[in-house]
């Protein structure tokens, strides 16, 4: 037959959600530099584009997700989505040495500057040797909520490979069960990073530590929320019937995904708070 | 062992045997160019963006070069005069002028440079020549294009609103607290889309060199443009989301209070540089790379032979990526390292001459014995070579610390860097775009006015940059309007280099639309036997669809 594919490439008709979250991504921008310049209707910009670029998310994952019902998603095409997950996570962690970067320049060479816990100033001290946290601070308690925390965290790494197992051997009662605990999981760490945030004994304006901690814990939490909802959404997929033990690359990438995000929190609790804090007072909360 | 052993094989080659053909034939305009998953029309829409910018980018040069013509302060506060705000006093000229640089910078190096070579050639024909039919992700490669609109609308906007004055670096804290107004943000933002598109493509490429590679197609015969295109990936993978990363610790530094680089709340302006420039130096790697391999095509293409030393000059690309990667704080000599760092660098950078060497050899080294034919895209190879190689040596002068502490942000600097950006990257563009244009046309260019161009090109870049070693040995310091009146001769002899290379430009779009319009039939493989790779086994221009039937490598 002219004009057959020999091939098992996926072949795409021409589609609207490129361009359509490229434009939805300038408003989100240009709302964003109106909001943060106090210029009327910026939040209003800045949102509306935000809405776009989740509608064309939406619209564009729905997409890939009928195209693999309707069998576009061959062998070669799902390793095709393997690398693209794997190469993402990679670019990911890259943005996370960033951060870890500002971190340890800051704790390593430690600047001169002292914070007062009670008038929550910061000033220039130029008697002493700087030190790390800058002194006076007080740090949280590593061992309290952040350690709860690594074993939260931790534990939903098993429950999203006990779903995993359960998915490859047909254990549908299994695998839903394995990803709510996960769900949960996830939802915990979250409530308890807010409360935590709500409670630290730091600011994050004017100092160097609270923009650091903020910073980095802030952009890890952000990734659990994402990794959460990435969850939420194959917990719909799973009660819709759309995994089979063997083809369930959304899933497969929702967890490697999550296994990220653990380790991330494993380096910040063992450079922010274990070893960030070592030898600081610490916060009664 | 070659770049490319293609035999014989039958397989789609012409475009009307095939009802899927003519599906650009039965697309609307605004589905075709707006909503494309094909990587020939991405490319197309890539090198349209690409020539667009490189017009901006080098007008500004333009208006840069005139007010450098004389001693003194000539235009500056005249067009100053045009923008919002704009009341004509001395500061406001100088400003302008630290936009003037920061968007000529910004827009060569993002908007020109990249786009053209992994965007446009790249897409254009890493597909080919593996023998695969598209991108892996062809929507994805669509939304890498797209996302350069509105990154390249938010900085040419930014002039309106006072512009982003920071140099391309953005270095703070003339981008923290030193400029409040929005426009340093609209900046920032534009980075951060571009590089979403840029790590989207690299994402995009990986994935398709690994995985759709062709019956046969190994790794060591893969083309040196795949390879160079693969590196270029990695490279942007890795070093991007750093970049990222600092200027959201701008952003939050400009907006929110932070202190990542305000010493007041003990943070640490040499960080943002150290972020800057990890990601920095991969990026300026990421430029000439792509560069490397497509001189590596034409040179064997023209030479009638294989690239010599095929896998020593892949794996040169990659010891080169590899190495770019722990060299960054050359760029930071003057801002008080210790000496053992500066040792440190300055060693590493050094070893970068290495592997640049081994490829400069192994292309004369293809020449030599060949059947040579000196073809305009040959001619832009050999100039790359040269003037390359001049770019590269003054590189070894500033890789020294010591010798840096002098040079640092002097003329000389920017002479070592227009050497092998302005006449390296734009050189082997140009080089790719005269060697490419019959297949992505169809249409043969003019040779006449190809060479004429090439060779008045030459003589304008260099009679514009080479006086600029000079200048920089007197200690004339960049992103400074204004010089003292020993200076004027070089300088003008800078502008007259200018004026050269502008009329140049000018034959080469003569030369463009004519042979776009009026051009012979290129013919399926218009540089006869020595072009081997699988671009030339197909038609001119290639089928909408090519390799339905995928080829088999021998």
């Amino acid at each position: 037959m002219a004009g057959a594919k020999n091939h098992d490439y996926h072949i795409l008709p021409p589609s609207i959600w490129p361009f359509a979250g490229s434009m939805a991504a300038l408003v989100m921008a240009a709302g964003g530099i109106m909001w943060m310049h106090s210029s009327a209707g910026g939040g209003l910009v800045f949102y509306a584009g935000l809405a776009g670029v989740l509608a064309v998310m939406y619209g564009w994952w729905r997409q890939v997700i009928v195209e693999a019902h309707a069998g576009d998603h061959t062998p070669v095409v799902q390793l095709h989505l393997r690398y693209g997950m794997i190469l993402f996570i990679a670019s990911e962690v890259m943005f996370f040495v960033g951060w870890f970067w500002a971190f340890f320049d800051f704790s390593l060479f430690p600047a001169h500057i002292a914070y007062d816990s009670v008038a929550k100033t910061v000033s220039v001290v130029t008697d002493t040797a700087g030190t790390w946290p800058p002194k006076g601070l007080e740090v949280i308690n590593a061992f309290r909520f952040p350690l709860l925390n690594t074993l939260i965290l931790l534990t939903s790494g098993t429950t999203i490979t006990w779903a995993h197992h359960a998915l490859i051997h047909g254990d549908r009662d299994g695998l839903k069960k394995g990803l709510w605990c996960t769900i949960v999981l996830g939802l915990i760490f979250s409530c308890i990073q807010a409360y935590e945030y709500a409670d630290a004994p730091f600011p994050f304006k004017g100092l160097n530590y609270g923009a650091s901690f903020f910073m980095a814990t802030g952009f890890h939490g952000f990734h659990v929320m994402i990794g959460t909802v990435f969850l939420i959404v194959c917990q719909i997929r799973v009660y819709r019937g759309d995994f089979t033990p063997k083809q369930h690359f959304g899933f497969e990438a929702a967890a490697w995904y999550w296994h990220f995000v653990d380790v991330v929190w494993l380096f910040l609790f063992v450079s922010i708070y274990v070893w960030g804090g070592w030898g600081a007072p610490v916060h009664a909360g | 062992m070659t770049d490319s052993a293609l035999t014989g094989h039958a397989f789609d080659a012409h475009p009307h045997s095939d009802a899927r053909a003519h599906d650009d034939h039965q697309m609307s305009f605004f589905a075709r160019w707006f909503m494309s998953t094909n990587h020939k029309d991405i490319g197309t829409l890539y090198l349209i963006f690409a020539i667009t910018a490189g017009i901006i980018g080098g007008a500004i040069s333009g208006l840069m070069r005139a007010e450098l013509a004389e001693p003194g302060i000539q235009y500056l506060g005249y067009w100053a005069s045009f923008l919002p705000g704009g009341e004509q006093g001395l500061d406001h000229s100088l400003h302008l002028w630290n936009v003037l640089i920061t968007a000529h910078g910004l827009i060569m190096v993002f908007f020109m440079v990249m786009p053209a070579m992994i965007g446009g050639f790249g897409n254009w024909f890493v597909p080919i020549m593996i023998g695969a039919p598209d991108m892996a992700f062809p929507r994805m490669n669509n939304i890498s294009f797209w996302l350069l609109i509105p990154s390249f609308t938010l900085l040419l906007a930014s002039p309106f609103f006072g512009g982003a004055g920071n140099g391309w670096t953005l270095y703070a804290p003339l981008s923290t607290y030193g400029e409040p107004g929005p426009s340093t943000d609209m900046a920032i933002l534009s980075l951060h889309l571009a590089g979403a598109s840029s790590i989207l493509g690299a994402i995009n490429f990986i994935t398709t060199i690994f995985n759709m590679r062709a019956p046969g197609m190994t790794l060591h015969k893969m083309p040196l443009f795949v390879w160079s295109v693969l590196v270029t990936a990695f490279l942007l993978l890795l070093a991007l989301p750093v970049l990222a990363a600092a200027i959201t610790m701008l952003l939050t530094d400009r907006n929110f209070g932070t202190t990542f680089f305000d010493p007041a709340g003990g943070g640490d302006p040499i960080l943002y540089q150290h972020l800057f420039w990890f990601f920095g130096h991969p990026e300026v790697y990421i430029m000439i790379l792509p560069g490397f391999g497509i001189v590596s095509q034409v040179i064997s293409t023209f030479s009638k032979k294989p690239v010599f030393g095929y896998l020593g000059m892949a794996y040169a690309m990659v010891a080169i990526g590899v190495v770019g990667f722990v060299v960054w704080a050359h760029h930071m000599f003057t801002t008080g390292l210790s000496v053992n760092t500066k040792m440190y660098f300055t060693a590493a950078t050094m070893v970068i001459a290495v592997p640049t060497g081994i490829k400069i050899f192994s292309w004369i080294a293809t020449m030599w014995g060949g059947s040579l034919s000196f073809k305009t895209p040959m001619l832009w190879a050999i100039g790359f070579i040269f003037m390359f190689t001049v770019g590269g040596v003054t590189g070894v002068v500033l890789a020294n610390g010591g010798i840096d502490d002098y040079m640092q942000d002097s003329y000389y600097v920017v002479a070592h860097f227009h050497y092998v950006l302005s006449l390296g990257a734009v050189f082997s563009l140009f080089c790719g775009f005269y060697y490419w244009f019959p297949k992505m046309s169809g249409k043969m260019y003019n040779e006449t006015l190809g060479q004429i161009h090439y060779y008045v090109f030459f003589l304008g870049v260099n009679v514009l940059f080479f006086p600029m070693h000079f200048l920089g040995l007197q200690n004339m310091q960049r992103r400074v309007p204004d010089y003292t009146d020993a200076l004027a001769h070089w300088n003008w002899v800078a502008t007259l280099g200018y004026k050269i290379m502008a009329a140049s430009m000018l034959v080469f779009f003569v030369n463009v639309i004519w042979s776009l319009a009026k051009g012979k039939p290129a013919g399926d493989s218009p540089w006869g036997e020595g072009a081997t790779t699988l671009e030339w086994t197909l038609s001119s221009p290639p089928p909408y669809h090519q390799f339905e039937t995928l080829p088999r490598i021998d």
